[in-house]
């Protein structure tokens, strides 16, 4: 809502700059986004008169003015060839910075001091509608009797602040100047001057129409639907002051009849809408569309309307969208003689339907959509009846107003006591009095308990706690104190689930990942690559297609993010995200979804190049050592399978991850063949389910004493054939080694030089160690002896000596 | 006689030798080895010593004492030279082992949290500290909880502040944290107080230089009886000079949400300027950085408590713009971008 000062200042007194004013409304709850100042850029333009030229000593084309500028005179060279002397013409002084963003300061041209400079059209930004026709290429020459030394943007009536309301949806009542001027006047404690007609809710003086019923036969979408018949139409422009008002408001002014129901709507809140009463057949019928039925609107576009469209129409057709749109057939145009003026009170849920559905929105439609005062129909009726006589724009001669049944008006019982409570503020009745005056309420009061009655055009007030924010807003936030609450202590501490989750990430960043976070809806297709398309949930209304289904896998995001980041030419990238999938067990979902946590990661390139240290690729073992890493923190420990069903990985260089005979997820390099689509080489990722993980942790660590006796410590190398999984002969030693054998540690694989074709060498460092003695050499050297005999026989291995 | 002068002479000479040779070796190995030389069991000292047999019983304590006396002056310098060629070795080493400590430390390989991430558990940490427990819920959630039981029944027009994403016509994403206060009273009634915080993602359908379709949200609720507004203030002064500096002030201005009555927006002073006016706060001293109020008694009721016996406060704030405020982000996409370089600076 746009608020043009100049008009609120006829309607309430206001003794505050525009921008002091912002401030008051603003802490006051009703938030003014802007305040444009109109005269920007004729702030320091005043209206001169020539009091003399003559040619410039020095340059043929100059002129050199003697201007009378009201308190003095000024010289001023100029260049322009259509002055003569008595002519009044803008005058921009020292320091002017006109709307073409020209500063102006003292010069001299030629040896002559100018002080200021006469404007053009051009330069002021106008239009040819000001001036005379000789100001066409030079200077702009005022009419005769312009006010030598008025402010130029007065003179134009550009002297005005416009404040921009960003209102919440609670108050439509402030699209309206009448409210807005009670707001302030509640605000700075003053009494507004409305129009005679802003309360009264009585029927106008004059008879009923002849020949013309009102039927509202969608009672629920039209609760009220007044009319005012208006004859001896004069159509012509209207008055200066009601265009300059308009356009404050930006609304542009059309013909004196179009800018009284546009002025009044603006004033009243109340749409209005004028129909040429010849064009109407019959009678006007407040009726649901038909289905196929047509209209064509004011905008000239022919419009197919749904069955529950709700349309004004006289017997024979559609007149008009109601609330949205009037249609070109009733129009009103400078041939109009007689007017049917519509003030009536339409749905919001059906008015904001049709305006979606047409892609239409006008000053009126927003208002019905935000909420109308139906109890405000008749008075803008009166308002506009006072304008047209006073605009000779016609005769209003007759009235109709088809009532419903319309809600009840408000009491609302405010109690100081509870209000002082629940605010933490103490109040006295008499504070409670003072504000209620200043809202302009009525009120009984009884000990401490007001009965309160609730303007109609206040339908955001429906119980006590509405009336305690008043009370709030009126007397100032800033005087409610600051307290803590009162009452038993409590103690604030994580879920285990959500302490789970933080040590997840405490791993994952101190093994030096990255954290990213990116998007949980992604394309389609991308999902279905790592997910479950099957299971994967699309949203109905996506802002685009690479974002248009929920997730069920984090992988398509992070490989973008590696790629994104790769593109970049940042290397050594190794990222991981915690977030939340979603499952879909049904199409379309009755339920809510399974929201699944899991975790992902993606590692590609190699570490960077440092001068102590090599550089490491990031590659299987680097993934899997992170999990590992996983897994020793949560007291887990990760099973690894070949994977037999990823055709995106790897065949030879991927693993399904395993807990408890459980498969939790992947890891695994990417598939050189997918390589290209994310133009990543040899990128390693992983994906683990976090709900199986979470089961089985362990919650803390039980410690385990240090042995008091010394260890032994044995290495032992073996030549096994090439495809044996060394995790097998791992396994192998531990069995064998028994509980004497604390430790197996695989430190060197090796293939190469004096190992045989098709085998490897596989190097254990064996950790042994008694809780109760000190072992002796003996009887390791026993139990050595006895793993190498093992694994000799079941791992076709050789003793590497 | 002549023979102890002529011995006497030849100790002195062994004795003065040696002293000599002392003084010009510079490693230890080889003054031990002439130590041996002279004074070991094969030594020209200890040979000479031998012979004092030959020399009658008055000259032989003249003897000793003239080789006691050398031999002590020969171990006393021996002692000196062996820890001035320690001091040499020690000075040496040092300089052979000197480095540039210019030149770079070792690589740990430490990662990063994402900065919202950072954001919400420090925001969480204040609100523990306070006795508010961390609740959830789901981000795909029921056009119930996600607007009608917070007091949005279908076609109200404040739905219009808030564009959603649809998944069928009664589940969407949800667009703000505000269904886990519902949840949150469902699960705890009759219990109190209730006293919660809800991090979460949120959803809206907008995306431009400030807007994220995908955003974070830490919504709180505190319900029992005799709760004020007064307490709404003093936590959440209590948080904005957690989070934001001790010298921080809060004030409150009255707003709109449809699921409290009074509302307000929270304004803290400047964290850049104190309050002075600058380019953040856009000159005014003041920075909105939440929506709270009083819950609204059909909120209170739809949670299962009694309007008429407890009272309670809710706020909720954008993680986002705490982070922004925080580490003087000035681009919202930034966040989301995922760029190493942008990351790795938290």
């Amino acid at each position: 809502m746009k608020v043009s000062m100049e008009w609120l200042h006829k309607l309430v007194d206001v003794n505050q700059t525009a921008e002091e004013l912002a401030e008051t409304l603003t802490r006051g709850g009703i938030e003014v986004e802007s305040v444009e100042n109109l005269n920007k850029g004729f702030e320091k333009v005043v209206i001169g008169e020539i009091s003399s030229l003559t040619k410039h000593p020095n340059a043929d084309r100059l002129w050199v003015c003697d201007v009378n500028v009201g308190q003095k005179n000024v010289t001023i060279v100029t260049g322009a060839q259509n002055l003569q002397a008595g002519d009044r013409i803008p005058v921009a002084m020292i320091g002017a910075v006109l709307p073409n963003d020209l500063a102006i300061r003292k010069s001299k041209l030629r040896g002559v001091v100018s002080e200021g400079m006469l404007c053009s059209r051009e330069e002021l930004l106008l239009d040819a509608s000001v001036g005379l026709d000789r100001s066409e290429g030079g200077i702009l020459v005022l009419a005769a009797e312009a006010p030598i030394g008025e402010n130029f943007g007065k003179y134009l009536g550009r002297e005005d602040s416009v404040l921009d309301l960003e209102l919440y949806p609670n108050r439509p009542d402030c699209l309206a100047m009448v409210n807005v001027a009670r707001e302030v006047a509640s605000l700075t404690g003053k009494q507004p001057h409305l129009p005679k007609w802003a309360d009264t809710a009585k029927g106008l003086d004059l008879p009923a129409a002849e020949n013309l019923k009102i039927i509202i036969e969608e009672e629920e979408l039209c609760r009220r639907y007044a009319g005012l018949v208006v004859e001896n139409v004069h159509i012509a422009p209207s008055p200066e002051w009601m265009q300059r008002r308009l356009k404050a408001a930006g609304v542009r002014p059309i013909s004196n009849i179009v800018d009284i129901t546009n002025y009044c709507m603006l004033e009243m809140g109340q749409p209005l809408h004028a129909f040429d009463r010849d064009k109407i057949t019959g009678n006007i019928h407040v009726r649901s569309a038909k289905a196929g039925e047509k209209i064509v609107t004011l905008d000239g576009v022919e419009r197919s309307l749904q069955a529950d469209t709700l349309l004004i129409a006289d017997d024979r057709q559609a007149l008009a969208v109601a609330g949205v749109m009037g249609g070109v057939d009733s129009e009103v145009t400078g041939d109009t003689k007689c007017l049917l003026i519509e003030s009536a009170h339409f749905a919001g849920v059906s008015i904001r339907r049709t305006s979606r559905r047409l892609g239409l929105r006008s000053e009126a439609s927003n208002r019905y959509e935000k909420g109308v005062n139906p109890y405000g129909c008749v008075a803008t009726l009166g308002r506009v009846c006072e304008l047209l006589l006073e605009l000779g724009a016609g005769r209003p001669v007759a009235f109709l107003d088809e009532l419903k049944t319309l809600p009840l008006q408000r009491q609302i019982t405010l109690s100081v006591q509870h209000t002082s409570t629940v605010l933490g503020l103490e109040l006295k009745d008499s504070d409670i009095r003072q504000v209620l005056e200043n809202l302009n309420f009525k009120y009984e009061e009884m000990e401490g308990i007001f009965d309160v009655e609730i303007p109609t055009y206040r339908a955001d007030l429906e119980i006590e706690e509405d009336l305690m924010e008043e009370v709030a807003r009126l007397r100032g936030y800033d005087l409610i104190p600051t307290t803590l609450p009162q009452g038993d202590t409590t103690q604030g501490r994580r879920t285990p689930e959500q302490e789970f989750r933080r040590r997840l990430r405490k791993v994952l960043v101190q093994s030096g990942m990255d954290e990213v976070m990116t998007y949980t809806f992604t394309g389609a297709a991308k999902d279905a690559q790592w997910g479950s398309a099957q299971h994967s949930i699309s949203l109905l209304n996506p802002l685009r297609e690479e974002l248009s289904v929920m997730r069920t896998s984090l992988v398509p995001g992070l490989l973008e993010v590696a790629a994104k980041n790769t593109a970049r030419r940042n290397t050594e990238i190794s990222i991981f995200e915690v977030g939340t999938t979603y499952w879909g067990d049904e199409k379309p979902l009755r339920e809510l979804p399974r929201e699944v946590l899991r975790v992902a990661g993606v590692a590609v390139g190699k570490s960077g190049r440092h001068w102590l240290n090599s550089q490491t690729q990031y590659d299987f073992f680097y993934v899997k050592g992170i999990l590992e890493e996983i897994a020793r923190e949560f007291g887990l420990k990760f099973d690894y399978r070949m994977s037999e069903n990823r055709p995106r990985l790897h065949p030879g260089r991927s693993a399904d991850v395993y807990l408890h005979n459980e498969c939790i997820g992947f890891l695994g390099e990417i598939h050189p063949s997918e390589e290209k689509e994310w133009a990543l080489e040899r990128a390693v990722l992983f994906e683990l389910d976090l709900g199986v993980l979470f089961k089985h942790m362990r919650p803390i660590v039980r410690a385990q004493s240090i042995p008091r006796f010394p260890a032994i410590n044995r290495d032992l190398a073996v030549v096994v054939p090439i495809d044996t999984s060394a995790a097998a002969v791992m396994t192998k030693i531990h069995k064998l080694g028994g509980e004497l054998l604390q430790n197996v540690e695989l430190f060197d694989v090796y293939t190469g030089k004096s190992i045989p074709e098709g085998r490897k060498s596989l190097a254990f460092s064996l950790h042994y160690q008694s809780l109760e003695r000190t072992l002796t050499d003996e009887e390791v050297n026993i139990l050595n002896s006895r793993i190498l005999e093992g694994i000799q026989q079941e791992f076709d291995a050789e003793w590497r000596k | 006689m002549e023979r102890m002068v002529v011995l006497k002479k030849e100790i002195l000479r062994i004795g003065e030798e040696a002293l000599h040779e002392l003084q010009q070796l510079n490693n230890s190995e080889a003054l031990q080895e002439l130590k041996v030389k002279v004074l070991g069991k094969k030594g020209s000292l200890t040979a000479l010593l031998r012979q004092m047999g030959s020399l009658g019983p008055e000259e032989r304590p003249m003897m000793g004492q003239v080789v006691n006396e050398m031999r002590s002056r020969l171990e006393k310098a021996w002692e000196e030279r062996s820890a001035e060629l320690e001091v040499i070795a020690l000075e040496k080493r040092l300089a052979a082992e000197r480095i540039d400590i210019s030149l770079p430390g070792s690589r740990v390989a430490s990662g990063h949290y994402h900065p919202l991430t950072q954001v919400v558990e420090e925001i969480e940490d204040i609100f523990l500290g306070m006795g508010f427990q961390i609740a959830e819920g789901p981000e795909i959630e029921s056009d119930y909880y996600n607007f009608e039981a917070l007091n949005l029944p279908k076609d109200h027009p404040a739905r219009e502040m808030q564009d959603s994403f649809y998944i069928t016509e009664e589940i969407l994403l949800r667009t703000q944290t505000s269904p886990v206060q519902i949840r949150t009273m469902e699960k705890l009634h009759p219990h109190l107080p209730v006293k919660v915080i809800a991090p979460g993602t949120v959803y809206r359908n907008d995306d431009d230089a400030t807007h994220s379709p995908m955003f974070h949200q830490v919504e709180g609720l505190m319900v029992d009886q005799g709760i004020r507004m007064s307490d709404l203030k003093g936590i959440l002064l209590n948080f904005s000079r957690q989070m934001f500096g001790e010298s921080r002030e809060i004030r409150l201005r009255p707003s709109f949400f449809p699921f409290t009555e009074p509302s307000a927006e929270v304004d803290v002073s400047c964290m850049l300027c104190g309050g002075a006016g600058c380019r953040l706060c856009k000159g005014t001293g003041w920075i909105e950085i939440l929506g709270s109020g009083m819950v609204h008694p059909k909120v209170l009721e739809m949670g299962g408590y009694n309007p008429k016996e407890v009272t309670g406060f809710a706020f909720g704030m954008g993680v986002e713009r705490i982070a922004m405020l925080k580490f003087g982000i000035e681009d919202m996409r930034l966040l989301f971008d995922n760029d190493l370089r942008f990351l790795q600076q938290f």
